[in-house]
């Protein structure tokens, strides 16, 4: 498999997300967010996390408009999968490629530690290694994680199975960590190509490191 | 000409800067305060005298860009 892993000014975690793909094996290239073009060999695009910006204005807001979003959007239109992670995530609501919006955390505190997150639906390319039910070990570090969507698009996500992990406790009980709406802390698009988390699997690749289950996540985009 | 632009949370979603601030008036012994909402001010400084194609123009940076049209309302003032 061939991964492009995204680049904005302010991004920090393109070397995780590489060093985590090429642990399993695959191939990636880092993208530079002035290109308008991807790769054309490439199976998935990961928009990694970060500060892309500063976070100015609001977390993605300004990354969206690169040109390589424009390249992503294309992508993401004709069925190619991309995952964001983070501030990948906050970029790719932005986007208006994935629903919903992220906000401040409730608690206004950026909160970075390891978090049991339950797996809500694993009917898709990227969760299809975990059971539904299944309690993952992964950590988190976001100041604005705090997922909001409205009614009728909260009941659309529940309907087409768009909702992927939730903030849990060890025994799959919801959690409320940051305010999000029914302790969201992933989703997908109604196509299920395109999918987004606040959680970083990407650290979560060594048990001595505190969990190894991030392997099983990003192993479901080979599939 | 000078537009500026408001934007807040809209009515309904929770506002968590908003809701720390009111908790630390009350503390303070502000007790009147029934609701604080914090937005940001964005004012631009635009090279043209036509108010209409100003106004036209700023609402479409904020659907754009200056607003999440998903969690903000917006106001914009022309002068």
């Amino acid at each position: 498999m061939k991964v492009a892993v995204l680049r904005f000014p302010g991004t920090n975690c393109e070397f995780d997300t590489e060093y985590a793909f090429e642990k399993l094996g695959h191939t990636t290239e880092l993208i530079w967010h002035e290109e308008a073009k991807l790769p054309e060999d490439i199976d998935l695009v990961v928009i990694p996390g970060g500060f892309s910006y500063g976070d100015y204005l609001r977390s993605g807001s300004i990354a969206r408009f690169s040109p390589v979003m424009k390249a992503v959007k294309i992508y993401a239109d004709n069925g190619g999968k991309v995952l964001g992670i983070c501030n990948g995530f906050q970029i790719l609501t932005e986007a208006g490629l994935l629903p919903g919006a992220l906000k401040r955390n409730n608690n206004l505190h950026f909160i970075s530690k390891h978090q049991n997150l339950c797996v809500i639906n694993n009917n898709n390319a990227f969760l299809n290694q975990c059971t539904k039910g299944e309690v993952l070990n992964i950590p988190i570090a976001h100041a604005d994680g705090n997922y909001y969507i409205d009614e009728e698009g909260f009941k659309k996500l529940e309907d087409n199975g768009q909702i992927l992990l939730r903030y849990s406790d060890e025994k799959g009980n919801p959690v409320v960590i940051n305010g999000s709406v029914t302790s969201i802390a992933g989703v997908c698009n109604e196509a299920k190509n395109v999918f987004g988390l606040m959680p970083h699997p990407e650290r979560a690749l060594e048990a001595i490191l505190g969990s190894e289950d991030g392997i099983r996540m990003l192993k479901g985009f080979e599939a | 000409m000078t537009a500026t632009v408001n934007v807040f949370l809209k009515e309904g979603v929770l506002d968590p800067q908003g809701k720390a601030a009111h908790h630390a008036l009350d503390s303070l012994g502000f007790d009147d305060v029934k609701d604080v909402r914090i937005g940001k001010q964005i004012i631009l400084q635009l090279d043209t005298d036509d108010k209409v194609k100003a106004e036209a123009e700023v609402k479409e940076m904020c659907e754009t860009l200056l607003a999440n049209t998903v969690i903000e309302d917006y106001t914009i003032e022309i002068n």
